[in-house]
């Protein structure tokens, strides 16, 4: 099974044998990786009652649910690590979310599609119209993604609320790229936060 | 038809008088129960099956006084989602029921049925006695618990009073707490059933007759809850039954009339009105917080049990609602939880039903 570039990286950073939460899981892949690949004790939230359905049909325990709501009836730190893969962008409210993922884990790994990235600029700039992209497929009007956000943007939050960035990587064409000039080389980003 | 004096069912006394919650001990009671598969040699591949309200052991084996297949059938035998060639299945009716668990029917300490000197029992108590049969048949820790409806909270109610006792607990369609509607309907049918000159303030044994207006009437309230009313609509609508038009009068016109009247009348061929009266009472006083000083989450605190829970979007009777109390108590405490609505146009009885999604979710689970 081939995961996500930015998937495969959070795989990566988490260390084996840790208590996780996935919010906004899909069918649990990444799960279903930590779990097999480092013992982790994983535990997901999905919205969606299909996605839900593939997850604990794979023997993972799943929760459905609504992050913009639920999350905050975990307790405080129940997990060493919690993660938000390219599912800032479609909270009502990122700000709180990524609050309250600092707040339920001890460690954050939060992934995000960079609206900075350099085809995006362009494209506004020559077609005059939101962007279509490979990762951001849809409409304006029909897209879950209600809250574009680019690298910029999420380092001025981060700084403003006091959270700790302790590392990010970059991604362009499904592979990681260095930290040049990311805000408009990186189509991808992942952030490991902390309080 | 057979009665259940005439059927060789099998059955186990527990050593003990049963502690109830009440206060009372229930003295000489027996347990009847079915089993399916083999026990492996570890003991671990157990599964302990909690009936509904008017379930009874025969989950996968054919009903002796109906003939009729057990209640799920389509989820338990082997190969199927509960695969007996792989696991070892038992299912125990309930303390208070009439499938040859004492119950109110049987003969108390005055050597004569017990009526309503039967003490009123609860969903731990139940669990409790069937504890205690698991002792007796030497059975430790189980693969997992299941149940729907009454079921789930017998499945809850083991989780939280067995916290060691079960790897994996499945609760379908329930709830942890009766809810102010749910005891309405319950109050209804045993009105009902306490109404009917037959019932002869639960005496009615040895006088040959019984409440079954009464008991057919709480069948036929309770079965509605059962049921969505898009399925309702969907099944019968309107239509008339085996007629072209309204006869002005009060007979069965209606295809759901029918129907109703022979969910009845075929119910009180099989169970007995006083064990409706305490089951359902034993459900209306089923709250599991309250049990553990008002938290629920405190209920799960020291489980380390895998939780399902599993709801489904028509039920009107156990909502997506009351699951989620549950999910959040089990994520308060950071249980292993999964948690799904599905959807099924079936109402409560989904559980019951062909559901291929809940098939999908309860394998995955149980493996």
């Amino acid at each position: 099974m081939t995961l996500r570039a930015d998937l495969a990286k959070i795989a990566e950073l988490v260390p084996a044998g840790v208590r996780v939460l996935d919010v906004g899981c899909g069918s649990g892949e990444l799960m279903a990786e930590l779990r097999d690949a480092k013992g982790v004790d994983a535990r997901g939230m999905e919205i969606d009652a299909a996605e839900v359905e593939r997850a604990v049909a794979r023997g993972l325990s799943v929760v459905q649910g609504d992050a913009n709501r639920d999350l905050a009836d975990y307790p405080d730190q129940a997990f060493d690590v919690a993660i938000l893969s390219q599912t800032l962008q479609t909270a009502e409210r990122p700000d709180w979310l990524l609050e309250q993922l600092l707040r339920v884990g001890k460690v954050a790994f939060v992934s995000f599609p960079n609206f900075a990235y350099w085809r995006m600029r362009l494209s506004l700039l020559w077609t005059g119209k939101m962007p279509n992209s490979r990762h951001l497929p849809a409409n304006w009007y029909e897209t879950a993604n209600i809250h574009h956000t680019t690298i910029f943007d999420f380092l001025e939050l981060a700084g403003e609320r006091g959270i700790r960035v302790e590392g990010s990587w970059f991604f362009a064409a499904g592979r990681e790229i260095g930290g040049a000039n990311a805000n408009w080389r990186a189509e991808h980003a992942v952030f490991q936060l902390s309080r | 038809m057979a009665t259940l004096s005439d059927l060789n069912l099998n059955r186990r006394a527990l050593p003990a008088p049963l502690p109830l919650d009440s206060g009372r001990e229930l003295p000489g009671v027996e347990l009847a129960y079915e089993t399916y598969g083999e026990l492996a040699a570890d003991g671990g591949n157990a599964i302990l099956l909690f009936h509904a309200l008017t379930g009874d052991q025969f989950v996968a084996s054919d009903q002796p006084l109906t003939g009729k297949p057990g209640w799920w059938v389509r989820m338990v035998g082997p190969g199927k989602v509960i695969d007996t060639d792989r696991f070892f299945v038992i299912c125990a009716n309930v303390i208070g029921g009439c499938m040859g668990s004492t119950g109110p029917s049987s003969i108390g300490p005055e050597g004569k049925p017990w009526g309503m000197e039967f003490p009123v029992i609860t969903i731990s108590d139940m669990v409790r006695a069937q504890v205690a049969l698991l002792d007796q048949l030497g059975i430790g820790r189980l693969h997992a618990v299941v149940g729907g409806s009454m079921g789930g909270m017998q499945a809850l109610s083991f989780a939280a009073n067995y916290p060691d006792r079960a790897e994996r607990v499945l609760a379908i369609a329930t709830t942890a707490r009766h809810s102010a509607q749910n005891i309405a309907f319950h109050e209804v049918g045993r009105q009902a059933i306490m109404a009917d000159p037959e019932w002869q303030a639960g005496a009615y044994y040895e006088s040959g007759k019984g409440p079954e207006k009464g008991l057919s009437v709480a069948r036929m309230a309770a079965h509605i809850t059962y049921l969505s009313e898009a399925g309702l609509t969907e099944k019968f609508g309107r239509r008339l039954q085996d007629r072209d038009s309204k006869t002005f009068g009060f007979d069965a016109d209606f295809q759901i009339e029918s129907y109703l009247r022979y969910q009845g009348l075929s119910f009180t061929n099989r169970f007995d009105a006083n064990s409706y009266l305490y089951i359902t009472r034993a459900m209306d006083y089923f709250d599991l917080a309250e049990e553990h000083g008002g938290m629920l989450a405190d209920a799960f605190r020291k489980s380390d049990a895998r939780f399902c829970l599993i709801s489904f979007d028509t039920d009107w009777l156990y909502t997506t609602s009351d699951m989620r109390e549950v999910v959040h108590a089990l994520n308060a405490v950071a249980a292993p939880v999964s948690f799904v609505e599905l959807s099924a146009p079936f109402g409560h009885d989904s559980f019951l039903l062909d559901v291929p999604a809940l098939d999908r979710v309860m394998k995955g689970f149980l493996e």
